[in-house]
């Protein structure tokens, strides 16, 4: 039978499940999603290289070498000037992982797999987003713990150092939503690698990350005193010093939040229309 | 047409696909297909390199939205209703999707989270999966690790775990070698046996041969040809009665005492001593009587035997190129689309 030959077909109407249980589901795919790129990680050294020793060897790196020819006035000398850069620098490029990550499932059909399933639109990004969260934590601690062997002290009180913490860790879960956003727009794992996140280096190094922004050239000043990491970095390092906060505390949350307002739709919608 | 029924029973066919088209660009990879499978049938989509068959496969799957036309699985809806329609799919695509450092087992078992499933049915249902795709040894080992035959088999394992009713897989041998593509077959075959309605792309004749109940040969975004493989290689003139004489100088004798049962002139090659009938539909009825006449003149005959005609000649004979040289078949439409980066 061809289907000219046929009888008109009406096509069944199956009402979506109600919003609640869509929303219940979604996270649960969240969840499994999350738990696969712990179990993946877990399998992979160069996962352990990329969360653990390079944050090492930088913190030592910067210390060691290039710390005696930087003069910086704050309190306890370079180390503590410092370490809240390296966070947020280690914390940005840690990144590059959710990038490559995305791009790959792209390109190998994973991601096509799971959205002929029926799956939450987000929970890819939201799953990874989440197991990014707890790699980032272990990456800001690992740090604090190497720079505390070489002479780093918090001193400003435990409540301030915890929400430094916190913010170096939101830092990077914010930067991880433009790299998703990336890996899923450019799909291709080889581009991503070698170009995709080529904008993380003047971010990271024209900021406030390593040395003092009086330092550079009056029109890189310009810059780097008003783009976002300076203002994240600057927070962390009134949390953990001790300084005046209020200014660049909500300058950094509304850096945060809009990033990643602006970012998480985009990395939906490419999620969504990735072919 | 507008009233909407609340019913979840369907009696139509499992797949409907009506005046599909889709473009990328310039590029026209569907221009107006058509597609009737009956549930639990097994339809074989046969085509070159640029076809369309994958464009065709994810608008199935609800992954790609036609530009035109109405794609119905189970009578659900996959441009209004793509939900439903993931609800009751099962997908293999042309590369795998298993994650290669997680075991075999654990592919299944995330695979059978993320369909809801409870959790001790997704764990028997695991093991079953494992076990009836051969994979038992190896389920606790990475994935990486696997050959490419048991990837392949992993890959539609996952695809059946939440038990779909229509299974769209997407050349499923390609890149396999001859053994692991008869093992996929064997798998291929045990899977519809048990009711599973099935699409399936490739590019081997065989393969569709093998498989398929119905075939649509599809080229250039259109399907040229439909029916069974049967039908298909009637299209082109039936079968072929074949033998060999042993005794070469009684070769001519042999052509004429068989001569009247071929449509067309019997074909005679003396260097193989060989002699080959046309014989239409009439196969099994010709090959008695040739058998019958050669001996009542007592002529001795090796190697006899009824032969169709392969799909490969029916894909010569449709489209006007064979089926093997795809390159000649599609370098139009693949210049016009420029690289891929897929
Ligand atoms: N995303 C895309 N963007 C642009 N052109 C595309 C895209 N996907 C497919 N095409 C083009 O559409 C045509 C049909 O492609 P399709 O992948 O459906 O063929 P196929 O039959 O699956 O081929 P193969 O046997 O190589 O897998 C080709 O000319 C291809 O180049
Ligand atoms: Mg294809």
């Amino acid at each position: 039978m061809t289907v000219s030959e046929m009888q008109p077909l009406e096509a069944l109407h199956i009402p979506n499940p109600p919003a609640a249980k869509r929303f219940k589901l979604g996270l649960s795919d969240a969840a499994t999603l999350t738990h696969r790129d712990l179990l993946v990680w877990f399998r992979n050294p160069a996962f352990i290289f990329f969360t653990i020793i390079q944050p090492i060897m930088f913190v030592l790196l910067f210390r060691y070498v290039f710390g005696g020819a930087i003069p910086v006035h704050v309190p306890g000398g370079y180390v503590n000037f410092l370490m809240p850069g390296i966070i947020a620098q280690s914390a940005a490029f840690a990144s590059f992982g959710t990038a490559i990550s995305l791009a790959r499932q792209l390109q190998k059909g994973v991601i096509d797999r799971y959205r002929a399933m029926p799956m939450a639109r987000s929970a890819v990004l939201l799953g990874r987003l989440a197991a990014d969260t707890l790699r980032l934590t272990v990456t800001v601690l690992v740090i604090l713990g190497v720079g505390y062997a070489v002479g780093f002290r918090f001193n400003n009180g435990v409540l301030p150092a915890v929400i430094m913490m916190i913010f170096g860790v939101a830092f990077g879960v914010v930067i991880c939503t433009v790299s998703a956003y990336v890996g899923l727009a450019i799909k291709d794992e080889e581009s991503v690698g070698s170009f995709g996140l080529v904008w993380l280096f003047p971010l990271t190094f024209v900021s406030a990350a390593f040395v003092p922004v009086q330092s550079m050239p009056g029109w890189l000043q310009a810059f780097a005193n008003n783009q976002p990491v300076t203002i994240v970095i600057d927070e962390m390092r009134a949390l953990a010093l001790g300084g005046p906060l209020a200014l660049h505390a909500w300058q950094s949350v509304v850096w945060l939040v809009g990033i990643a307002a602006v970012f998480v739709p985009l990395a939906v919608r490419a999620y969504r229309r990735a072919n | 047409m507008n009233s909407p029924k609340s019913s979840t029973t369907w009696n139509g066919p499992a797949i409907f696909v009506e005046n599909v088209h889709k473009s990328f660009g310039e590029v026209q990879a569907l221009r107006g297909i058509d597609l009737v499978v009956e549930r639990g049938k097994v339809l074989g989509m046969l085509g070159p390199n640029g076809a369309g068959k994958t464009t065709a496969v994810k608008i199935l799957t609800t992954l790609l939205r036609p530009d035109k036309g109405r794609v119905l699985v189970e009578g659900r809806d996959a441009l209004r209703s793509p939900a439903a329609v993931r609800e009751i799919i099962g997908l293999a695509g042309q590369s795998t999707a298993i994650q290669e450092e997680l075991t075999g087992r654990e592919n299944l078992e995330i695979m059978g989270r993320l369909y809801h499933i409870d959790p001790s049915t997704r764990t028997k249902r695991a093991s079953e999966l494992l076990e009836r795709f051969d994979l038992l040894d190896a389920a606790d080992r990475p994935a990486k690790g696997y050959s490419g035959g048991m990837q392949r088999r992993l890959d539609l394992a996952l695809s059946l775990v939440a038990l779909p009713q229509v299974l769209f897989l997407d050349e499923p041998t390609t890149g396999l070698d001859p053994r692991s593509r008869l093992g996929m077959w064997e798998v291929i075959r045990d899977l519809v046996s048990t009711g599973t309605t099935l699409l399936l792309t490739t590019q081997y004749l065989e393969e569709a041969d093998e498989l398929a109940d119905e075939i649509v040969v599809i080229d250039h975004g259109q399907v040229i040809a439909a029916g069974t493989a049967r039908q298909l290689k009637n299209k082109i003139g039936g079968d072929v009665v074949e033998f060999e004489v042993v005794d070469r100088e009684r070769l001519g004798e042999a052509a004429e005492a068989v001569g009247s049962l071929s449509e067309a002139e019997p074909q005679i090659d003396p260097e193989s001593s060989r002699v080959s009938l046309r014989v239409g539909d009439n196969g099994s009825h010709s090959l008695v009587e040739t058998v019958r006449r050669l001996d009542a003149i007592g002529i001795h005959t090796e190697d006899l035997g009824i032969r169709r005609p392969s799909l490969d000649d029916v894909f010569l004979a449709l489209t006007g190129h064979g089926a093997e040289e795809p390159e000649q078949a599609t370098s139009r439409s693949r210049r016009k689309a420029g690289p891929r980066n897929r």
